[in-house]
């Protein structure tokens, strides 16, 4: 579903501040595949979320969705095929409008917007349903801007938006990574439901290790610009924090400490 | 009582520049000082027009048309050329007062023997005044609820979630600079209006009338804001016209309480300044009287 060829960015090239910060990653997810992203601060984890997602163009390389090469697409034109969770929960919707103009607007991910009235009356049973399997009692507040509820209800609304047309490639950036830890189990657990219900093809970066342990069903380990461990399947099931620092030791070699990781 | 009708007349006509500067300013999350010259170049069309023998709606029209044009390329040189937003409204602003000279080919228009929209269709019996507050009353109603319809489509909510957020909204799969041209192009073409109007009005087109247009559409947006509520988009629109109202209503009570005319500027500079400081200012209260 999505193929990643060898891609490189470089950051302020030819400054003081140039910071190489993608050396050259590739990875294939086939289809349903739910990856997690661990890594250090600075590991690469978020400049490879932002080159798929088109934030910026990369130096090199190729990304592709579905057989198709969307390398030189803009970020708006990729929507089409990607949904996307951040971890600001300011950022995936528009604090000033109304919970049902939100949902309006992701139901719509990927099309030309017309002069169409856009929230219809058949919609509004249909958001319904969709925010009572939310379990937050959001179904009530269709009409209630998104700027009055709380970040995790926001993330889980994100979310919601972003799978509402079927992507075929959902990224969540450290989506929980500002909630309380209550909350962030939340989402994490309306993620998996989310994921393996709709059986969507997942890039998931995560901060904790017992996260990106438990959930999906394989995980890679980024370290300065590259992938450094993939593990799937079987091998991934078994695999316990300790394993997972071991090999991070062992793959980025001496000069790593285990406080570099600092994973959580 | 013919003082209080024109001042509310005034009110209505300005409106629509306020419209615009809504649309700008809260709506973009722009401060667009495009209106500095689409306001005059408004005038200015309409006017040539009128005395070149058009009738006043397809002059309107004309004008309105003109004043999209100036925000389109407000909107190019801040999405494509990625000016900054509010010097790119500057240069257009600058560029169209020399497009403005060219079109009237002088400072000064005078519409003194010409039909304008008021004269035109002034029913039997009505006074000037009073025939002024019908028609402006009729158009401003008619363009809030242009407004209203088009921000409630598919595509005014993208133009509205691409002042939001603008990361949420590409994200979604829209153009955001799109929205931003689109968003500079409704807002300066309900300026122009506002300017044929006022020019129509006031029976000439003057170079010089845009001179602080857009602390005046601040104004009307502020005071609009705070006395008369943002709880939604419709409350938005009638707040902002009301604002304009309420605005012209004050500067004529300050103006008969002995204020010399050409103090206005400054006393509304002064105004605008001290709403857009009193969220600030009341946090600082409040938290003096915490500490106390």
């Amino acid at each position: 579903m999505l193929r990643i060829d060898n891609i490189h960015k470089t950051f302020n090239p030819g400054t003081i501040t140039e910071k190489h910060a993608l050396k050259g990653v590739s990875i294939h997810l086939p289809p349903g595949e739910f990856v997690t992203v661990i890594g250090g601060n600075g590991a690469g984890k978020s400049t490879l979320m932002n080159s798929i997602a088109g934030t910026f163009p990369v130096d090199s390389g190729q990304i592709a969705i579905d057989g198709i090469d969307i390398t030189r697409w803009a970020e708006h034109e990729r929507a089409k095929f990607i949904g996307r969770v951040f971890q600001d929960p300011m950022m995936g919707t528009a604090a000033d409008m109304m919970i049902e103009e939100n949902l309006a607007i992701a139901s719509r991910r990927g099309k030309t917007p017309t002069l169409r009235w856009s929230s219809k009356a058949e919609d509004q049973d249909r958001f319904r349903e969709l925010l009572k399997s939310l379990n937050l009692g959001l179904e009530d507040r269709l009409e209630s801007k998104v700027g009055l509820l709380s970040g995790g209800q926001r993330q889980a609304l994100t979310l919601l938006m972003a799978t509402m047309v079927k992507p075929k490639l959902l990224l969540l950036d450290e989506h929980t990574a500002a909630l309380d830890p209550k909350t962030a189990e939340k989402v994490l657990n309306l993620t998996e439901k989310i994921v393996t219900e709709r059986n969507l093809t997942t890039l998931m970066i995560t901060h904790n290790m017992r996260d990106a342990l438990k959930l999906g069903n394989r995980l890679i380990m980024m370290y300065d610009g590259k992938i450094l461990v993939d593990v799937r399947g079987d091998e991934k099931k078994n695999l316990t924090v300790k394993d997972l620092l071991a090999m991070f030791e062992k793959a980025a070699g001496s000069e790593l400490t285990s406080d570099a990781l600092l994973l959580s | 009582m013919i003082l209080a009708i024109s001042t509310v007349s005034q009110g209505l006509l300005w409106a629509l520049l306020a419209l615009g500067v809504y649309l700008t300013f809260r709506v973009l999350d722009i401060a667009d000082l495009t209106v500095e010259g689409s306001f005059p170049l408004g005038a200015a069309v309409a006017a040539t027009l009128l005395t070149d023998g058009w009738s006043p709606i397809p002059a309107i029209l004309i004008a309105c048309i003109a004043g999209m044009i100036s925000g389109v390329v407000t909107g190019i040189l801040t999405t494509k050329l990625k000016i900054p937003a509010l010097l790119a409204g500057i240069l257009t602003m600058i560029a169209l007062y020399s497009v403005n000279l060219r079109i009237m080919g002088k400072a000064n228009l005078p519409l003194l023997k010409q039909e304008t929209l008021f004269t035109m269709y002034q029913p039997e019996g009505l006074s000037m005044p009073v025939t002024v507050l019908l028609i402006g009353f009729i158009v401003v109603l008619f363009v809030a609820m242009i407004n209203y319809w088009f921000f409630g489509t598919e595509l005014g909510a993208a133009v509205r979630a691409t002042g939001c957020n603008p990361r949420m909204i590409r994200a979604n799969g829209i153009n955001t600079d799109v929205m931003i041209v689109l968003g500079l192009l409704l807002s300066n073409g309900l300026v122009a209006i506002s300017g044929a109007l006022v020019a129509q009005n006031n029976g000439f087109a003057d170079v010089g009338m845009g001179v602080g247009t857009i602390v005046i559409g601040l104004a009307s947006v502020i005071i609009g804001e705070v006395l008369f509520g943002t709880r939604s988009f419709k409350n938005s629109l009638i707040s902002v016209i009301l604002g304009s109202i309420v605005y012209r209503i004050v500067i004529a009570v300050v103006l008969q309480m002995g204020m010399p005319p050409n103090d206005l500027k400054l006393f509304t500079a002064i105004l605008v300044a001290a709403a857009l400081s009193l969220p600030l200012l009341q946090a600082k209260i409040k938290k003096r009287s915490v500490q106390a």
